[in-house]
C-alpha cells in the first residue's frame, strides 16, 4: 500500500497570554492510500490542531506534512474537511442543497453539481431537507449536511473532526456504515478524529491513540478485524472487545515512555 | 378581530385624534406659522395632485421639483453605496490598511457635511453635480464603516471552510465575504438613506433653483406657510416610504436569516 | 502602539496629499488651498478671539440641545417602554414624525424662532431626540423577565425593581443613544448655523468665509475644527461608556 500522507515530527504552538502554548509536539505517523485511520485522544489534547495542520489550514511550528510526497503548504486540492464546529461551517445564506454544491462550483457544470449534491444528500438521508436553510435543521441534521458536502466533493483525502458527535445512536450507526461504504466505493483515504473508543475500533483500519496535551502518539494500533464490518456481529466479537479494552487502557494510563510508538507493546497488534 | 388589527386601529385612531386636535387648536389659535392640517392638505393637493388626468393628476411642480429631488437623492445614495461597499471590502480585508485610515474615517464621519458645501460649490458646477457631491460625501461614511465591520467579522470557521475547499476569487468575495457582511451593510444603508434625504434638502437650500428644498425656502420667503408645511409633510412621507421600501428589500435579501435577527449600524 | 503610529502616518499621508493636490494646480487658484496654508490659518484662528467665541457658541448650543434632548427623550422612552398601551397607541405618530428630516424644519424654525440660537437648538433637539428615545424604549424590552421575577421574589416592590434592576440594565442602551445623539446634535448645530446663518458659531464663520471673498482656506480650517470637535465628542462618549459600563456584556447597540 503506497503512503499517501506522511506526518513527521509535527508540532504546533499557539501564542498564549503568558508566552506560548504547545498544543501538539513531535507527532509522527503515516497513512497509506485507501486507509481509514482513527485518532482518539483526551479532550483538548490537540486533535483539531493536528487535523488543521494536516489540512494546511494551520502552518505547523515544527515538522512537516507531506501529501502524495509533496510538502503541504496551503490547502491541497484533493482534500475535504468536516469541521468539528459543523454548524458554523455551513453558510447560513445558502440552502442545504446549495451548501453542498458550493465547493463544486469551480469544477462542475450546474446539472452535474445538482446531481452530485442530490446523491450526497440522499446518502446521508436528507433528501427532504434540500431546500431548507441550515438554521431550520437540528444539530444532527446540520452535521449530516457538512458530511454530505465533503462526500460530494469526492476528495482523495477526507479529514473528519468528530463528525458523528451530534447524531443519535441509530443515525450514527448508519453514518458509520455509510462512511465505510463510500470510502470503499470511491477509494477515499480517511483520517477521522473521534472521542468514542468503540467507534474508532469499529471504523478504523488503524487507531492512533494520543496522549494528553501536548499530544504525542502513544500507540499506533492496527485493527485486525475483517474488512467487512457489521454493527452487531463485529461489536460483539472477541477481537473487537479486546481491541476496545486496549485502546481504553492506553487512553487512561498511557505508558510512561511515549516517545516510541507502542506498536510492539500493544498485544492486539498484528503487523500491516 | 385579531390583536394585530386592534392594535393597528388603535394606532391610527390616536393619530387621527391628534390631527383633529391639531386642527382645532390651530383654528382657534390662528397662529400664522401654524396653518391647520386641512389647509396644508389643500395646499399639497393644489401643489402636486391637481394636474391633468393624462399625467396621473401630477402637476408640473412634481416633474420640475419633486422628481429631480428624488433623482438626486437616489443617485447620490447609489453612488455612495458603490463607493462605500467597495472601499469597505478593501479596507475590511486588511487589518493594516484599517490601522492607517481608520482614524481618518472616524474623522470624516464627524465632519458636518454642509461645511463642505462651499467647497463643492466652487469645485463643481452649481446645481446637480455639487448636490451629488454633497450627498455622496455625507452618506458614504456609515456605509464604509459598516461594511468594514461586516467584512471583518466573517466567521472564522467559515473562513476555514472556504479555505479547505479552496474557494477563491469572485466566489470567495461574492459567495462568502459579501453575504456574511450583508446584514451589517444593510444597517449602514438604512442610516445613510435617511442621511441622503437630509443632504438632498440641505443641498437644495443652498445651490439650486429647483427641488423640494428650494420650494420650501421659497415659500418661506414669500410667507406662504401652507406651502412650506406641505414640503415638510412631503419630506416626512418620502422618508417613510423610502425606509419602508429599503426594509422590504432587506427582508428579501436577508430572508435566510433566522427570524428576529437584525444587525445594527455602527453609529451614524 | 503600532496602531497609533499607523493612524498618525495615515493622517500624515492625507495631509501630504492635500499639500500636493493644493499645489498641483488641478483646481483653480484658491479653491483647494494646500495643507500648509490651511494649517497656518488654523493656528492663526485659534489665537483669534472672535473665532474662539464662535467655537464656544457652537459648543454651548450643542450642550444645551443635548441636555434638552436627554431630558425629554429619556423619561418619554421610559414611559413608552414600560406602558405598552401608550407605546402602541403612539406608534403611528412616532413613525410619522421620525422620518421628517430635521433640516426640513429649518424654514419653519426660522420663522418661529428667528435668527437667534433658539433655532439651531430647537432643530438639534428635534434630531437628537430620536436615537435616545428609540434606544430607551428598546432597552426596556431587553430587560430579562427572569431578572425581574428574581428581584420580585426577593420582595422588591415595583419602584425598587425599576430602580435596581430595570434602569441599570437599560443604562448601556440609553448611553449609546446619547452618544449617537451627541454626534447628530453637533452636526445639526453647525449645519443650521451654516444654512440659516443663525447666531454665532463655526457654521456661521464658514458661511461668512465662503460668501463674498470665497476664502476656501478659512472654510477648510473651520471644517477641520468642526470635524475635530465631532471626533472628540464621539471618542469621549465612547470612552466614558467603556468606563461606566465595563460590567455590561452588551455593546448597547440597538437593531433599528
Ligand atoms: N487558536 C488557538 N489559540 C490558542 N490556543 C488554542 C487555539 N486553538 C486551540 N488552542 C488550545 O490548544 C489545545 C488543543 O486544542 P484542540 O482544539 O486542538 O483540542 P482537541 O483535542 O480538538 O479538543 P476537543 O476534544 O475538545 O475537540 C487546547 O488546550 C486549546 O485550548
Ligand atoms: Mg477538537
Amino acid at each position: 500500500m503506497p503512503t499517501m500522507l506522511e506526518v513527521t515530527d509535527l508540532g504546533h504552538r499557539y501564542a498564549a497570554k503568558d508566552g506560548v502554548y504547545t498544543a501538539i509536539d513531535g507527532l509522527s505517523f503515516t497513512v497509506g492510500s485507501g486507509e481509514l485511520v482513527c485518532i482518539v485522544g483526551p479532550s483538548g489534547c490537540g486533535k483539531s490542531t493536528l487535523l488543521r495542520s494536516v489540512s494546511g489550514l494551520l502552518r505547523p511550528t515544527t515538522g512537516q506534512v507531506r501529501l502524495h510526497g509533496n510538502l503541504v503548504s496551503g490547502v491541497p486540492a484533493d482534500l475535504a474537511v468536516v469541521f468539528q464546529d459543523y454548524s458554523r461551517s455551513l453558510f447560513p445564506w445558502l440552502s442545504v442543497q446549495r451548501n453542498v454544491e458550493f465547493p463544486l462550483r469551480r469544477a462542475l457544470g450546474r446539472a452535474e453539481r445538482r446531481e452530485r449534491a442530490r446523491q450526497a444528500l440522499e446518502q446521508v438521508g436528507l433528501t427532504g431537507a434540500a431546500g431548507k436553510y441550515p438554521w431550520q435543521l437540528s444539530g444532527g441534521m446540520q452535521q449530516r449536511v457538512a458530511i454530505a458536502r465533503a462526500l460530494a466533493y469526492r476528495p482523495a483525502l477526507l479529514l473528519m473532526d468528530e463528525p458523528f458527535a451530534s447524531v443519535d445512536a441509530q443515525t450514527r450507526f448508519e453514518l458509520e456504515d455509510l462512511l465505510l461504504r463510500v470510502r470503499r466505493e470511491q477509494d477515499t483515504t480517511v483520517l477521522l478524529v473521534t472521542h468514542d473508543i468503540d467507534e474508532s475500533v469499529y471504523l478504523g483500519d488503524r487507531v492512533l491513540v494520543l496522549s494528553k496535551s501536548p499530544a504525542r502518539v502513544v500507540a499506533d494500533l492496527t485493527v485486525d478485524l475483517p474488512a467487512e464490518r457489521d454493527q452487531i456481529t463485529t461489536r460483539e466479537s472477541e477481537r473487537f472487545v479486546a481491541m476496545r479494552a486496549e485502546v481504553a487502557r492506553l487512553l487512561h494510563s498511557p505508558p510512561a515512555e511515549v516517545a516510541a510508538p507502542a506498536r510492539e507493546r500493544a498485544g492486539a497488534v498484528v503487523g500491516e | 378581530m385579531t390583536a394585530r388589527t386592534t392594535r393597528f386601529l388603535q394606532q391610527w385612531l390616536v393619530f387621527a385624534g391628534l390631527v383633529a386636535v391639531w386642527e382645532l387648536a390651530t383654528r382657534a389659535a390662528r397662529a400664522p406659522f401654524f396653518p391647520p392640517p386641512s389647509q396644508i392638505a389643500r395646499a399639497m393637493y393644489q401643489q402636486w395632485l391637481s394636474g391633468p388626468a393624462s399625467r396621473l393628476f401630477l402637476t408640473d411642480d412634481v416633474f420640475d421639483h419633486v422628481f429631480p429631488s428624488i433623482g438626486r437623492m437616489l443617485g447620490g445614495w447609489a453612488g455612495a453605496t458603490v463607493v462605500g461597499v467597495a472601499l469597505g471590502v478593501l479596507l475590511g480585508r486588511s487589518a493594516v490598511a484599517m490601522d492607517f485610515v481608520g482614524p481618518l474615517l472616524a474623522f470624516g464621519r464627524a465632519i458636518p457635511p454642509p461645511t463642505l458645501v462651499p467647497v463643492f460649490l466652487v469645485l463643481f458646477s452649481l446645481g446637480t453635480p455639487m448636490q451629488l457631491a454633497t450627498i455622496v460625501f455625507g452618506t458614504v461614511w456609515p456605509i464604509v464603516l459598516n461594511t468594514v465591520d461586516g467584512v471583518r467579522a466573517v466567521d472564522k470557521v467559515k473562513v476555514d471552510t472556504a479555505r479547505a475547499f479552496r474557494i477563491q476569487g469572485p466566489q470567495w468575495l461574492f459567495g462568502v465575504v459579501l453575504p456574511s457582511a450583508l446584514p451589517k451593510i444593510f444597517a449602514g444603508l438604512r442610516v445613510s438613506l435617511s442621511l441622503a434625504l437630509i443632504l438632498m434638502v440641505i443641498s437644495e437650500l443652498v445651490g439650486t433653483t429647483n427641488g423640494i428644498g428650494y420650494q420650501m425656502i421659497y415659500a418661506q420667503r414669500q410667507f406662504e406657510l401652507p406651502a412650506m408645511w406641505s414640503g415638510i409633510v412631503l419630506l416626512g412621507v418620502l422618508g417613510y416610504v423610502f425606509n419602508t421600501l429599503l426594509l422590504a428589500v432587506e427582508r428579501r435579501a436577508l430572508a435566510w436569516q433566522p427570524v428576529g435577527n437584525h444587525a445594527q449600524a455602527t453609529g451614524g | 502602539m503600532r496602531r497609533a503610529v499607523r493612524g498618525l502616518l495615515g493622517l500624515a499621508g492625507l495631509l501630504a496629499l492635500g499639500e500636493v493636490v493644493g499645489r498641483s494646480g488641478l483646481a483653480p487658484e484658491g479653491y483647494l488651498p494646500p495643507t500648509s496654508v490651511v494649517l497656518t490659518r488654523l493656528v492663526e484662528l485659534l489665537g483669534d478671539q472672535s473665532f474662539v467665541l464662535d467655537v464656544v457658541a457652537t459648543v454651548l448650543a450643542w450642550a444645551i440641545a443635548l441636555g434638552i434632548a436627554v431630558a425629554v427623550a429619556v423619561p418619554l422612552g421610559l414611559l413608552l417602554g414600560s406602558v405598552p398601551v401608550l407605546r402602541h397607541g403612539t406608534r403611528a405618530v412616532v413613525e410619522f414624525l421620525r422620518p421628517i428630516p430635521s433640516v426640513a424644519l429649518i424654514p419653519l424654525a426660522i420663522v418661529v424662532f428667528g435668527m437667534g440660537p433658539d433655532t439651531k437648538i430647537f432643530l438639534a433637539v428635534y434630531a437628537a431626540v430620536w436615537p435616545i428615545l428609540f434606544n430607551t424604549i428598546y432597552a426596556m424590552d431587553e430587560v430579562d423577565p427572569l431578572l425581574v421575577d428574581t428581584a420580585r421574589s426577593f420582595g422588591l416592590n415595583r419602584g425598587q425593581v425599576l430602580a435596581r434592576v430595570v434602569l441599570p440594565n437599560a443604562a448601556p442602551f440609553v448611553a449609546t443613544g446619547i452618544r449617537l445623539s451627541a454626534s447628530i446634535a453637533l452636526i445639526l448645530v453647525v449645519s443650521v448655523e451654516l444654512l440659516a446663518g443663525a447666531g454665532a458659531g463655526i457654521g456661521k464663520f464658514i458661511l461668512e468665509a465662503s460668501s463674498g471673498s470665497g476664502r476656501m482656506d478659512l472654510v477648510f480650517a473651520g471644517t477641520l475644527v468642526a470635524g475635530v470637535l465631532g471626533y472628540l465628542v464621539n471618542a469621549g462618549f465612547e470612552g466614558l461608556q467603556r468606563k461606566l459600563f465595563a460590567w455590561s456584556a452588551t455593546t448597547g447597540e440597538v437593531p433599528q
